[in-house]
């Protein structure tokens, strides 16, 4: 009886702890967000989060979108040659590109390389008393941090993936073309004619959450990283996990949103 | 009649969890008087400078600044009381992203008080006052010595010119001829700008050379004050024992054998 209490407790403090975390998290979303309609607005801070969300992450992006179009043409040839429908390949790149693997992957890697990056930053400022300093120096720090790299992350994943998608499907035309003996204008017309401007919006809207979430992350867990050196790193680790395990799950979700019928 | 103080601090309060880190705190800092308050790591001696720049809220008590009670001030009031006030940080917590100029006019910036331009020139007329040269304005915090963060730390706290300056452990880190020289250097600063100050630290050589007034923080209450030529020979036992140094005596440092 006492072991299952014991068990029932352990659980009980688990989903208070995670009720906690997410309210905590809500918060400061709100907190962050509420300072990108409230002066004063700080454009340097946003030129320089929008240059390291976004042109920084233009080379990582674009070699994971090219390769990925690349495998996806190969393998979606070797699989549809099974029924003899090879001239579906070009419409499966272009929608798997456009609607899921270009803004999912870009998210990744970006939570990857900004999202550690931000909360690190953060996370080492607030050890060293900077973030105490910014507040004795009249500057809210969730408004000189936090708003505009959530605002950069919203706006540069979106451009980011745009340039994935057309590189993506680049990396197929290129293995379709050179490799698979396909003819580059029926190629790109049979691209052109299943894509529809939803399939690409839609994977926009998804990168402009998954911008929104891995800023958002980064932040969150580095702003609030505590105990030096290890809990830096401790706050980095947590914002790259959190973010791609949130990614996951909103594209599920803005999937069906999107697509289910 | 005696002045009011500019700060005048009643029965501050401040829990940690279970832990009490300041229980009961009296203190008066007298307009344009520099206090040192000394006591050992863990004292509660950052968090009651916290406590009065609005960084951590005291459970209990209250702190009055030219005899206003800051504490139930909203939070726009509270940033002005805020802006009256420099504060040098004990490891400087300069900016690493800014070049050390940007620094020191950051608070001028922030108010828009003054356009970029015009606050270089003002930066570095300001580190000109800690005794750097305007080669360091372009560098990086990273750049420089622990000493010279020090002076920047301080010449950023003075940039605004505010009626009252803290320092958290203003010598930690420095050998002892730096020290002296960061030392003076803030006695020039709060001289000249007609501030008061308040400094916490372990460094009895500091407390005698910046303090006007000194008190000891000891388990979360004011528990000796004097002025600085009493700091080696008080005659309070807990004083006594630490400004000496000695292993033995009323204070017990918890140490797990």
């Amino acid at each position: 009886m006492s072991a299952l209490l014991d068990a029932l407790a352990a659980l009980g403090r688990g989903l208070l702890g995670m009720c906690r975390a997410t309210g905590a998290l809500a918060l400061f979303a709100a907190a962050g967000l509420s300072h990108l309609f409230r002066p004063p607005f700080y454009g340097r801070m946003l030129a320089r989060a929008f240059v390291e969300i976004g042109y920084f992450s233009l080379p990582v992006v674009a070699l994971t979108a090219v390769f990925t179009g690349m495998v996806l043409a190969l393998q979606s040839s070797t699989g549809l040659s099974r029924f003899s429908a090879e001239t579906a390949m070009p419409s499966l790149v272009v929608l798997s590109i456009t609607r899921e693997l270009g803004p999912v992957l870009a998210g990744l890697m970006v939570a990857g390389r900004v999202g550690a990056a931000m909360a690190a930053e953060i996370g080492t400022m607030r050890v060293t008393d900077q973030i105490d300093a910014l507040t004795t120096l009249s500057t809210e720090p969730m408004k000189y941090l936090v708003a505009p790299r959530l605002l950069a992350g919203i706006i540069a994943l979106p451009l980011l993936v745009l340039v994935g998608d057309i590189l993506g499907v680049a990396g197929g035309f290129l293995i379709a073309t050179v490799k698979l003996d396909f003819n580059a204008a029926t190629y790109l017309a049979n691209t052109v004619n299943y894509l529809q401007t939803m399939d690409v919006v839609s994977g926009l809207a998804k990168a402009s959450v998954f911008g929104f979430l891995i800023a958002l992350l980064g932040c969150f867990h580095g702003y609030n990283s505590r105990g030096g050196a290890q809990g830096v790193g401790a706050a980095t680790t947590a914002a790259v996990v959190s973010a791609s395990i949130l990614i996951l799950a909103f594209d599920y979700g803005l999937t069906e949103i999107f697509f289910a019928r | 009649m005696s002045e009011m103080p500019k700060i005048r601090i009643r029965g501050l309060c401040k829990s940690f969890g279970a832990k009490s880190v300041l229980d009961g705190v009296d203190l008066d800092v007298q307009p344009r008087s520099s206090l040192v308050v000394i006591g050992g790591s863990g004292s509660g001696k950052s968090v009651l400078l916290k406590c009065i720049l609005g960084l951590i809220e005291p459970d209990r008590g209250s702190i009055e600044i030219d005899g206003q009670d800051v504490l139930p001030l909203p939070r726009a009031a509270r940033a002005e009381v805020r802006a009256r006030i420099g504060m040098l940080f004990q490891n400087g917590a300069l900016f690493d992203s800014l070049p050390v100029w940007e620094n020191v006019a950051f608070g001028l910036l922030a108010r828009r008080a003054i356009a970029r331009p015009q606050a270089r020139l003002r930066a570095i007329a300001i580190l000109a006052q800690v005794g750097l040269a305007d080669t360091v304005a372009d560098l990086s915090p990273a750049e420089l010595s622990g000493g010279m963060q020090k002076r920047v730390g301080l010449a950023r706290a003075i940039a605004a010119q505010p009626d009252m300056l803290f320092f958290d452990e203003p010598t930690t880190g420095l050998d002892p001829i730096m020290g002296a020289v960061i030392d003076g250097l803030i006695v020039d600063c709060v001289r000249r700008l007609g501030s008061t100050a308040i400094a916490i630290t372990h460094d009895m050589a500091s407390a005698s050379r910046i303090a006007d007034q000194v008190a000891m923080l000891h388990k979360g209450r004011i528990v000796w004050s004097g002025p600085p030529t009493a700091l080696m020979d008080s005659g309070n036992p807990l004083v006594d024992q630490f400004t000496h140094g000695r292993r033995d005596g009323p204070i017990q440092m918890e140490l797990r054998r």
